[in-house]
Parts: C-alpha cells; structure tokens; sequence
C-alpha cells in the first residue's frame, strides 16, 4: 500500500529531472511515441517519430541523500527503425516507434521489444565493461598476425574497460501486417507475444521470425462492411492464455486461446451501452478505445477513450465498475477538436504498481492521477517552470465556466499541441515517467 | 488554440471538413490510416444523416404547402362558403414551421407508420411517408437544438446500412485489396439505370430547393478544387442542371471521393425525391437512404 504520510493516498508529486531539448522548436523526429518502464523499474525507455530507442538507467541511491531517490541517465541510445519504402504498394512506412514493451530479465542482458508500423524487431542490450588483450593471432588494434612469426602462446586477459552499452538487433518479425500495428504484448510465458493491427492479430513465438499465427481476424470480406477496427491489445499479466482486445467502437473483447486456434469468437464482450441523450456527430470518435492496460494483479483491466478512463472488473462485462472523467469540459468542443484533429489523439493510460491508482494524460500539458480507493483526483502539470529540483507540484484547475479563479486556467486558454498521450508509472515505486512532446518528465513522490 | 466562438455544428460545414480529411489522408506520410478514416466516414454519415433530414423537411414543407393550397382550391370550388373557415383554421396552427405545412396534411396522412391512402394526391404523397415518420422534428425550428435533437434520435437507418440488401446505389467504386492487391469494382444497381430514366420525367417539385442546394454546396466543392485533378470534372457536373449521372465521372476519379461525393451528393438528393414519386410513397425511406450508404462507405474501402 503506497500510503502516504498525512492521510490516505495522498501522494505528493516532486519534479526530479527533465530530459530532451529546450529549444521552442520542436523537430518532428524528437517527439516522444512510447514509454516503458522494465520490469525492476531500473530501466526505462522511450521511442521518437524519428525510430530511435533512448534507454535510462537508475542510479543506484546514495547514502548522502536518502530522500533523493536515484536520477535516470541515459544508458544506451541506438536506431531501431528507419523509414522505408513498399514499393508494390507505393506506401512510406512511418519509422516512428508505436510501442516498446520490456522482456523479463533472465541473465545479464536486456531485452526489448520495439515495433514500427510494420515490423517488430527484438533488441538485446548488453553491457561490456571487459576487453581481452593478448590474442595470439591479431594485434591489440585487430591487425591479423603473420602465424610465421609467431614464436610463443600466451593467453589473452580480460581487461577493465570502459562501460560500452551495446544494442544489438537479435530478431526481425517482419511482413506480417498488412495494415498500422497498434500494439504488442509479451506473455506471460516469457516465449510468446502478439501484435496486433488495425483489423488481425498475431502471436510469435520469441524465437521464430518466418512465420505467426493469425489469433483474431476482423477483417470483412467485403470492406464497404467495415465498421470497426481493433486499437489495442494486451495480454493477460497471469493466464498466457487470455488476451483482450479493445475496438473503434468502444468495446473490449477477451479471449481465450484454448478456445481455438482462430480467436474470433470472444469469451467475453465488454461494453457500456451508450446515452442516447449524450449522441452527438462525434459520438463514434469519442468512444474509440485508444489504450487498454491490465491491473497487475490480473481481476481488472483500464481503457481510455476520448474523455474519460473506465475501469472494468472481468467478471462484469456490462458496464465498467469505475468510471472516471479526465476533461468533461472538453466534451462542448468536440467540434473545433475535430477541425484541428485533437479529437483523434490516442492517450495512454497506467496502473500504478499497487493498482491503487491510474494515470492519463491530457492536454496542456496535464497530467491525471485518479486515486481509486479514495476517489480523489488530481491534475498536475508538466513543464519547465515548475522545474526546480524536488520542486513540489502544485495542483491545477481548468475553469469551465464562470468566474475563473486565481491560478485556474480556462479552457479556451488551454494549448492543444501541448499533449500529454504517454504516461508509465514505476512497476514498485511511486516514481512516474511523463512525455510532453520532445521531452520526459520525471517525478517523485517526496514522502517515498 | 481554439476558437472561443465554437464553431458551427452544421452538418454541411462538417461533411466539407470530413471529405477535406479523408483527401489530405492521402498524401499523408506512412498510408492512408484506416483507422481515422473509419471515424471520419462514420462523422460523415452522421451529418449526411442530418443533412438528409433537414433536406426532406423542406422538401416536405414545400410539398405541404402546395398541398394545401390545393386541396384548399379543390374544396373552395366545391363549397367556397362552408370550407374555407376550415381550411384557414387548418392551416393556422401548422405545427410551428414558417412555411405552412398545415396540420391539414397531417388530417389526410395520418402520424403513423403506415402507408397514407390518399395516393391519388400525386406527386407529393410519395415523400410524405417518411415525414411522417419524422413530423416532430421536421416541424422544429432550424436553430442549434434541432441538431442535436436530430442527432439524438436513434438513427433508423443504422441497421440498413449495413445490410445485403445494399446494392442500390448510383456510384462505382474501386476498391483495392491491400492483403490480395485484387482491384475490383463495384459497379452501379438497377437504381442507376431506373433514376436515370425517372428522373428525366419527374424533376418537378423537389427540384427547386434541391437545386438551391447545389448551389451551396458547389462553393463548398470550389473550395476544395486547390487540387488540380479535380476541375475539369466537377465543374462540368455542377453546370448540369439535371441529375448528375455518376457514370460520366472519368474511372481515375473513381478513387478520389471527393468528386464522388461533391457530384453524388446533391444528385442523389433531388434523385431520391423523384425516385419516390416515381414509386407512389411505397419506397421505404429506410432503404432510400440505406442506398445513399455504400457511397459513404467507400471511404474505407482500402
């Protein structure tokens, strides 16, 4: 229980660093795609529009100041995906990374999953703080040695040097989407994972790349029919044989694997019917299922459409248990959100690693924690003026009408390129990760 | 930043800014993606659905009125004394429209579900059923509310548009297999060639705020024609006083939607009002505008 001093959940959030440029131009290729904390919470990853990986490791803490937890540096950096060219169908296929999901750790190196539009690749980074010296047949700048000349043996030494993180591309799954992945989803069996794109869904085995099974296909034989399609998937944290898929259209399917070998019939369907008395031009857009996260702990899954978060119980598939407003006020300028296409920004979501709490992003760069057990909510902000070292947050109110009040802003005020869509939470501690655009925010709970 | 004036819900500006969408889409890094393009066709549905209902509502209107004021002509020649007080009394308390649309009509074609008997009063009988249908909301002012409440219904049609039976449209559409790259085309219904033939006889009527209509959403297709490909085409089309026969359009144009729809839309709405005079009001407005869906859906046709 991540209890705070001074009563219940209260968490009180600290800046700890920021990372990226400070520059008012933003370059298109530095835009944050996807965080991702491992599975310790010591390492964690971001992707760009520009299909780069940037991986921080935490320090290890340090005796003098034990209210500091350790501060995230930059561990590796490498290019994981380039843009390229399908000439057959004359399409780009966008380098940008959509989503990095951590392998367990089971030895000395890293593993991660990073995927484009189209291709999955499985990324090894290891560590090598050694070099031998003393080979019998090349120099120590790797010059072969004539073997003639060669009158004694020694054996080569392993020497200190220094750290090198090296990224190595140890799998490519590729060609087995025809249209945008969405998402992947490691298993909980450690051996498997899908990926899922806007109509089919796959799984792979880790070590196999020339070949997947297509678990989910909703695709219509004839695609005038079309009316929905899938935008997200997970796996289930326990079962490796349940994985859950969210629509366009605002429902959630579960599945179960030992049903079949084709998904496409569900063993659960999730869905809130809708108010009629709500309806609007935009009501399809807005309830588009744009994340869907399990809990840890496995009974409740979290899914974010347009303006608000659901919680659900998988044993109640009529209607979500919690239900969460992230900006209400939003909802009478559904129409100016579609002119300049925010009403098509795909916000994330998390648990926190008690499930206790979850977080979403929002515009402005905002940020929404909802405390599930006391129903509080609060609205923080990401920026570069509350940047002093373990500055505290100080919670933030959009006026929605009437007088505004001092330090509340008002929503015609609110800056809509400012988004916050990827939001990850440290699986143990109370330590977040937030993307606002080119940079990464990072903040701490003080009392923790 | 937005706008602190909210923009219009208008179901035109929102059709002109969907199909504004769905051709920048085109040309966007990384493919067309289904997935927006999905949202947007069902935004564009929507307001086409809006759009609809507002075009029957005067077309109603205006067909109400001359109704009146001829059956009001009918009755005044058999008994000018006695009926006239009626008739003025009927046409008095319309239900709230500016044109007077009488609830007279309303006497003859009664608020239900069925079809009117008074099919001899051609040719505007034929439109009448579906109003009837929506006699509530035809007959509410054209303010901001009326949107929303036409938004709010539940939309009659929803489960027409996706069925089977959904082989009457006027359009072709090319459609390409991303998985098996099979081109196929979907070519025109028996619609097609029978609004064809109608239409050449009945443009009567429905044809005056139709063709006002065109006008409007002509300078909305004006906007649109920064692209180059568009302008020989559509301009050609909105010079055309009659219906606009798809069939005309060059098969490269196929694939861009928005001449699809800038010379289908408005075509397909004096089309459809002839066409149900043409089939005496039996012509459901379910499938009427469950026709007009295929159009609409080649949009994800990808």
């Amino acid at each position: 229980m991540m209890a705070g001093v001074g009563g219940g959940n209260d968490f009180q959030w600290c800046f700890s660093q920021v990372k990226g440029a400070t520059d008012e131009d933003v370059a298109e290729a530095d835009i944050i795609s996807t965080v991702e904390f491992n599975y310790s919470g010591e390492l964690l990853a971001t992707g760009d529009k520009g299909g780069r990986v940037v991986i921080f490791q935490r320090e290890q803490e340090s005796k003098n100041r034990p209210l500091s937890r350790g501060e995230y540096n930059v561990y590796s950096t490498f290019q994981s995906h380039e843009p390229e060219f399908d000439y057959l169908k004359s399409l780009e296929i966008e380098e940008k990374i959509n989503k990095i999901r951590w392998l367990p750790q089971q030895n000395a190196a890293h593993f991660l999953l990073s995927t484009n539009d189209k291709t999955i690749k499985l990324w090894k980074i290891s560590e090598r703080d050694k070099r031998a010296e003393g080979y019998n047949l090349k120099d120590e700048d790797g010059r072969l040695r004539d073997p003639f000349r060669i009158t004694s043996l020694r054996v080569p030494v392993l020497m200190p040097m220094d750290l090198m993180v090296e990224a190595s591309p140890r799998r490519i799954f590729a060609n087995a989407h025809t249209y945008h992945i969405n998402s992947i989803s490691v298993n909980s069996d450690y051996e498997t994972y899908l990926s899922a794109d806007d109509l089919r869904i796959n799984l792979w085995h880790l070590e196999i790349t020339d070949r997947s099974f297509n678990i989910v296909d909703i695709k219509p034989a004839n695609m005038e029919e079309l009316t929905e399609v899938i935008t997200a998937a997970e796996c289930h944290p326990h079962q490796c044989n349940v994985f859950v898929y969210s629509s366009s259209k605002g429902t959630i399917r579960l599945c179960d694997m030992r049903a079949g070998a084709l998904c496409d019939r569900h063993s659960k369907f999730f869905e809130e019917p809708e108010d009629p008395s709500s309806r609007s031009f935009f009501s399809e857009i807005i309830s588009s299922i744009s994340d869907v996260k399990f809990s840890h702990s496995g009974r409740y899954m979290m899914t974010r459409d347009y303006l608000s978060v659901k919680v659900w119980d998988l044993n109640m598939e009529n209607r979500p248990v919690e239900t969460y407003q992230v900006h209400e006020y939003l909802r009478s300028k559904l129409c100016s959100l579609y002119e300049n296409d925010c009403i098509f920004d795909k916000f994330e979501c998390c648990w926190n690693g008690s499930d206790s709490a979850i977080m979403t992003g929002s515009y402005n760069n905002f940020f929404r924690m909802f405390d599930r057990n006391t129903r509080r909510d609060i609205t923080l902000e990401a920026s570069r003026e509350n940047s002093k070292p373990r500055a505290m947050l100080k919670p933030r109110k959009v006026c929605t009408g009437g007088k505004r009040k001092k330090d509340e802003i008002s929503v015609d005020s609110l800056d809509f390129n400012k988004k916050i869509l990827h939001t990850a939470w440290h699986p143990k501690e109370n330590v977040i990760a937030v993307a606002a655009t080119n940079n990464l925010y990072i903040f701490q709970d003080k009392l923790n | 930043m937005i706008n602190t004036m909210e923009c219009a819900v208008d179901a035109q500006s929102l059709i002109s800014i969907s199909l504004r969408k769905i051709h920048n889409s085109r040309t966007q890094r990384g493919g067309i993606k289904l997935h927006k393009n999905l949202l947007v066709s069902y935004v564009l549905r929507n307001a086409r659905q809006v759009y609809m209902n507002e075009k029957y509502a005067e077309i109603y209107r205006m067909q109400q009125y001359e109704e009146v004021m001829t059956v009001c002509n009918e009755i005044q020649e058999l008994n000018p004394l006695d009926l006239m007080e009626d008739c003025e009394e009927q046409t008095g308390d319309c239900c709230g429209s500016a044109s007077e649309s009488a609830s007279l009509c309303g006497a003859l074609l009664p608020v239900s579900h069925q079809v009117p008997p008074v099919q001899h009063i051609q040719p505007s009988s034929a439109c009448s059923v579906p109003m009837a249908l929506q006699n509530e909301e035809v007959c509410k002012a054209p303010d901001p509310s009326f949107y929303r409440s036409c938004c709010a219904e539940a939309y009659p049609v929803s489960n027409c548009d996706f069925s089977p039976v959904n082989n009457m449209h006027c359009n072709k559409t090319t459609v390409l297999d991303l998985d098996t790259h099979v081109v196929t085309t979907v070519e025109n219904g028996y619609l097609h060639q029978d609004c064809c033939a109608s239409l050449q006889q009945c443009c009567q009527g429905a044809q005056s705020p139709a063709k006002k209509r065109k006008l409007d959403f002509g300078y909305y297709v004006s906007e649109i024609e920064e692209v180059p490909d568009f302008t020989p085409c559509k301009r050609a089309k909105f010079e055309d006083s009659s219906y606009v026969c798809t069939e005309h359009l060059d098969t490269s144009n196929i694939s861009n939607l928005i001449s699809i729809f800038g010379s289908g839309f408005t075509g397909l709405v004096s089309r459809q009002a002839d066409l149900e005079q043409a089939l005496n009001g039996q012509f459901c407005s379910k499938q009427a505008l469950a026709s007009l869906g295929a159009w609409t859906r080649a949009i994800v046709a990808f």
